[in-house]
């Protein structure tokens, strides 16, 4: 069942693909995405439901479960499996075929005055957050972040980590850094991978929705 | 140094006066001092090892093409980047910058970890033919702590499935116990500087070791690697370690 204003989904359901899986080549093949998507994604979403039915977490959302298990250290295996739905269905729709480069000043006026007044200027934002997708050591997500009043900063995590359990921030953009979600189409090539994300694949439109949700002080993260 | 002769007299001589902290040692010579044993060995930097073996000695449980990457580029990386490291570390000790060389921890860690780990894990793989298990003190160990030896694969193979994202499996010797146990790592922290145990035999699990031939199926690739583990040199460790 997916969440219109979110673009996640709540737990049982492995949301589709935003696109066809050829869609993105050659940034990113069809073999990444149908073993990314059809086996990584949906083990943990399968995972998930296994571990959380008949418990109290089985009916909420998926932010909750991620917020509960977070604090609960006893019981990893519910967080890396909620954490890891969560973040894949964000990285999805953080992707699209002919993205990627600056945000339009016009369309997205926001989303850039947002990124000027954070990092000062939008090449400095790009290179923060290429290093972070680069230098994060073993598998992990860079992330970019925001505050409830648009102020945005560059993240990075480990594992199943995000912004929201670890940093009490908003994500808008992700970007997924573990070895599988490149390995086929770059190998050890992680700068060329993330390169080819920030150049052709940005979702910017998404970027732009999900900073407007965080300004917007109602939106409510349980 | 005219020769390495002179260069261990002189190492020593430097070694102890800097441990003595000898207050007639001007500081500026100490804090080089210290700096020149801090890093790399005998004054040089470190290097990748040659494989034992060619890169299509394991086929099929691992691809030539996947030994060739991970050799080549992926442990190679942590090679340079380890040396790099070293390189800034000499700087901040010689200038007797502590924020400087406690910021160095992660690279040290990461790149440090990444060279032991591949060293050791390349010296126990062999081509399947030369892997067997034999009767002697790495048989009996395995069998007095885990009952059986498939007992201890299916322990270590379980364990190393269930790492989440990066990380290696670990058989390691416990010298407090004189045991052998199973142990998991993550990223590229070493064993033996995080738990003590002395480092038998690894399993890379990291995704770049298995995703080429296996994709996301780890627990077909750690089940195979079984059939190429060099434990002639497994043993030769255990022996070392119990010395």
């Amino acid at each position: 069942v997916a969440n219109a204003n979110t673009g996640t989904t709540l737990t049982y359901d492995l949301p589709p693909l935003p696109f066809g899986t050829s869609a993105l080549k050659p940034m990113i093949g069809k073999k990444t995405l149908e073993t990314h998507h059809g086996k990584h994604h949906a083990k943990y979403v399968s995972t998930l439901n296994a571990l959380v039915a008949g418990t109290s977490l089985e009916h909420q959302t998926l932010e909750k479960i991620m917020k509960a298990s977070y604090k609960n250290k006893s019981k990893p295996a519910i967080f890396n499996n909620a954490a890891q739905a969560w973040n894949h269905s964000f990285y999805w729709n953080c992707l699209k075929p002919n993205g990627g480069g600056v945000p339009n000043t016009n369309q997205h006026a926001k989303l850039v005055e947002k990124i000027n007044a954070s990092f000062g200027s939008f090449s400095e934002f790009r290179k923060q957050f290429a290093d972070a997708a680069n230098t994060a050591f073993g598998s992990g997500w860079a992330w970019l972040a925001s505050d409830r009043k648009g102020n945005l900063s560059v993240v990075k995590t480990i594992g199943a980590d995000n912004p929201i359990t670890s940093g009490g921030l908003i994500p808008i953009l992700t970007c997924d850094v573990w070895e599988h979600a490149y390995y086929l189409d770059y190998a050890n090539l992680r700068p060329s991978y993330v390169d080819a994300f920030l150049d052709k694949l940005v979702n910017w439109e998404f970027v732009a929705e999900n900073l407007e949700r965080a300004i917007d002080s109602g939106r409510n993260w349980s | 140094m005219s020769s390495p002769g002179s260069k261990i007299i002189i190492d020593s001589a430097l070694r102890a006066a800097a441990n003595l902290r000898s207050s007639s040692m001007p500081k500026e010579v100490t804090q080089r001092a210290a700096a020149m044993l801090s890093s790399a060995p005998s004054g040089g930097k470190h290097t990748l090892p040659d494989l034992p073996y060619d890169y299509n000695a394991i086929e099929p449980v691992v691809s030539s093409e996947t030994m060739t990457i991970h050799h080549t580029k992926h442990h190679n990386a942590y090679v340079t980047n380890l040396n790099v490291a070293l390189e800034k570390l000499d700087a901040a000790v010689s200038s007797g910058n502590v924020g400087a060389i406690v910021g160095l921890e992660g690279a040290l860690r990461f790149n440090g970890g990444g060279h032991i780990n591949h060293t050791l894990f390349w010296e126990n793989l062999c081509a399947k033919d030369q892997s067997e298990l034999k009767d002697g003190p790495l048989k009996k160990a395995i069998e007095d702590a885990f009952g059986s030896v498939d007992g201890m694969k299916k322990e270590l193979s379980d364990m190393s499935i269930a790492v989440q994202g990066s990380g290696w499996g670990w058989l390691g010797y416990n010298a407090k116990t004189g045991r052998v146990e199973c142990a998991t790592r993550a990223n590229q922290d070493p064993l033996q500087a995080t738990t003590g145990l002395v480092p038998l035999m690894g399993i890379d699990v990291w995704e770049h070791a298995y995703y080429v031939d296996y994709r996301n199926v780890r627990p077909n690739y750690v089940n195979a690697i079984w059939e190429v583990i060099n434990w002639k040199v497994v043993e030769e460790r255990l022996i070392a370690a119990q010395k």
